[in-house]
């Protein structure tokens, strides 16, 4: 499992690798895509900042969460 | 044709509206095109961890293929954050860099913060966004923005969501005169004449969200804005008479009225 904060939460999520054996390399890496499905997010217009920086959305398919990462996830909403 | 640019892009309307505080989508929706307006603002908000995943978003209901979307910093009170959202913004919407900065100072009064909002609004600038500026009606700080680069000054007529209309048309004024890019009241407006009355004094444009979205009737309010900020327009364009205290010269003929014993 990774543990993320995702909009402020504490978030844990399945690493992809989990069952088989990546226990002696380094822990296995979430991307931003899987982590989007896994909410229930995926095809929404949405925009991601990793640790304070925008993830452009042609990179999220690189594995590049590891635990302890903090995640804004927005969408656009209704506002004056 | 009397157009409002923004941007480099002719708009033909100068109503722009505010999304928010709508009983639903398809209230917004109506709202916003009885209004007419063609430049819409919208927040930036964390997505709703619990929401299900098939409802409808915002940008569903009010797509930026058919309106120019202004993402806002609403909600900031800091720099940091107000960039933040924007970057965020940019990348929601496919690189899109017309926002409306707000940087705000009191979450009591919502007014500006305007050392923030200049400190803000040159890092985005420097980052190559079009800001349209959120401000108070401070001549002098209008014209530092638009010094900075702002693209538009948006002058507040009274604070967020009070709809207490125009309190200070003679500061407005002062920044109309002065500003060489487009002046849009933001904020303020309670009711159709505050709107026509911010266009008689030669604003570019109004933005208003509470004062449709909290009226009885959201969608006839909008519809009076629309008028009234034409109305308003086309007055500025014409030219009122001058104000007097009373007329020696009514309106119809002085002489031939019956009855006159001079026979004038």
């Amino acid at each position: 499992m990774i543990q993320l904060i995702v909009n402020g939460q504490p978030r844990l999520v399945p690493s992809p690798d989990s069952g088989t054996d990546s226990r002696t390399t380094n822990e296995a890496r979430l991307n931003i895509r899987q982590l989007l499905e896994h909410m229930g997010l995926q095809g929404k217009r949405i925009a991601v900042e990793r640790n304070g920086e925008i993830v452009p959305r042609s990179q999220f398919d690189q594995p590049m969460l590891a635990s302890g990462d903090k995640l804004e996830i927005v969408v656009a909403v209704g506002g004056g | 044709m009397d157009k409002l640019v923004i941007a480099g892009k002719a708009y033909s309307s100068r109503l722009l509206v505010g999304t928010g505080k709508y009983k639903d989508f398809d209230e917004t929706r109506t709202a916003v095109d009885a209004s007419g307006a063609e430049i819409i603002t919208v927040a930036i908000r964390r997505t709703n961890l619990g929401q299900n995943p098939e409802e409808p978003s915002l940008l569903d209901v009010l797509p930026p293929s058919q309106y120019t979307l202004l993402p806002n910093t609403a909600g900031c009170y800091t720099v940091e954050d107000a960039v933040r959202t924007l970057r965020l913004a940019r990348e929601l919407l496919d690189g899109h860099t017309l926002v409306k900065l707000e940087v705000l100072g009191d979450p009591k009064t919502l007014y500006p913060n305007i050392v923030e909002t200049l400190k803000a609004a040159e890092i985005l600038i420097k980052e190559g966004f079009q800001v349209m500026v959120y401000t108070s009606d401070d001549p002098i700080a209008a014209r530092q923005l638009e010094e900075i680069g702002c693209i538009a000054i948006m002058p507040l007529a009274s604070l967020i969501g009070s709809g207490m209309g125009i309190l200070n048309p003679w500061n407005l004024q002062i920044i109309i005169e002065n500003a060489k890019v487009p002046v849009i009241v933001d904020a303020g407006v309670g009711t159709a004449s505050d709107a026509a009355i911010a266009m008689e004094l030669g604003c570019d444009g109004v933005l208003m969200n509470t004062a449709i979205a909290a009226a009885q009737n959201p969608v006839l309010m909008a519809s009076a804005m629309k008028k009234a900020v034409e109305a308003g327009r086309e007055a500025y364009l014409a030219g009122r008479m001058p104000k007097k205290l009373y007329s020696a010269s009514p309106s119809s003929p002085v002489e031939g009225v019956i009855g006159n014993m001079s026979g004038k």
